[in-house]
């Protein structure tokens, strides 16, 4: 199915939900707002036309300080229609407000994923069922792909700087 | 029976000092822990197996670190590991050793400038004796640690104890 097909199956389903698109280039993107993320993704999964059973990929973005957002980016992939489709959603990098649904419970293969993009930039996932760290130790200050992210001087006695 | 024969003679006596005995048994029988930690233990497994056959040089891996002499410490350490390398380390008995294994253990390797996560050089955990260069070492290389580290055990003393550095001052 192309990608122009699948836009207009969405938005028949949810008017109104996507913020932006790309479509004339290697990847073709959808931008969705974040209240209707976590429908919209069960809609891709569950309708028969689209069936996007698999996540290829789950990954967080810091766009800096100057467009004070943050992102996720989406990359799924249908194993039966043999179609992928690239979905983003952009969120306020205010402390707080950094957060988003978790997918996890509609791809298994989500929990890892954002694990890790809560690790690296801190954005937190509503109803993940195991939100932690997953590379550093638990104990580590902050979230080390942030734009802004500073090195702490010592980490257990041990100096970080070279 | 060939080299005892031809040192001892007829009466079957080898003079020697006590610490070139012990020393000489120590630096035959050299177990690393079994670990490693990135693509340096790729090299150190390389060379533990049949081409370059550390087992000749009497260095066989052991699964604890009670029952080891050296740690080789093959690779990147993060902080996460950091932790873990220390207990190990404290885990072996003494005397104990500790051989250096390419340049992310040595000094933080690539990531010394940006890598957040990684601890710039080993000897910031633990004291290092023989430090090996590359990225990753040779398994020649490596072996050199090896031979390096005998020949620091040949000089030293169990039976003296060591000078402390510096003697307290009333």
């Amino acid at each position: 199915m192309k990608i122009d097909e699948i836009k207009s199956i969405i938005e028949e389903k949810f008017p109104n939900a996507i913020v932006q698109s790309e479509l004339e280039v290697t990847q073709p993107y959808l931008e969705l707002g974040r209240e209707a993320l976590h429908e919209i993704c069960l809609f891709l999964k569950e309708d028969k036309r689209l069936h996007f059973d698999f996540l290829s990929c789950l990954s967080g973005v810091d766009y800096g300080e100057k467009e004070g957002q943050l992102g996720v980016v989406y990359h799924l992939y249908s194993l039966i229609h043999e179609h992928g489709l690239v979905l983003k959603c952009k969120i306020s990098r205010e402390p707080g407000a950094e957060s988003l649904p978790s997918v996890s419970g509609i791809w298994k293969a989500a929990d890892w994923h954002e694990r890790e993009a809560f690790d690296m930039v801190g954005i937190r996932f509503e109803g993940h069922p195991d939100h932690r760290r997953i590379l550093l130790p638990e104990d580590w200050e902050g979230h080390p792909l942030r734009k802004d992210y500073e090195e702490a001087e010592a980490y257990h006695g041990i100096k970080i700087k070279y | 029976m060939g080299l005892l024969d031809t040192k001892t003679g007829n009466g079957r006596i080898v003079i020697s000092k006590v610490d070139d005995l012990l020393n000489w048994a120590r630096l035959s029988s050299l177990w690393p822990m079994g670990f490693g930690l990135a693509c340096c233990a790729i090299e150190m497994m390389a060379t533990n197996a049949s081409h370059y056959d550390l087992d000749r040089m009497g260095v066989f891996p052991r699964p604890s670190p009670r029952q080891s002499d050296v740690m080789i410490v093959a690779g990147t350490v993060t902080f996460k590991m950091a932790d873990r390398v220390r207990r190990l380390y404290e885990q072996m008995p003494e005397p104990r050793y500790v051989i250096s294994m390419g340049s992310c253990s040595n000094c933080g390797g690539p990531y010394w400038e940006h890598g957040y996560h990684v601890v710039k050089g080993v000897d910031r955990v633990i004291p290092v004796d023989v430090y090996v260069p590359g990225c990753p070492p040779r398994p020649e290389a490596l072996i050199g640690g090896i031979i390096k580290l005998q020949e620091k055990i040949r000089n030293e003393s169990l039976l003296i104890p060591a000078m402390p550095k510096e003697s307290p001052r009333s």
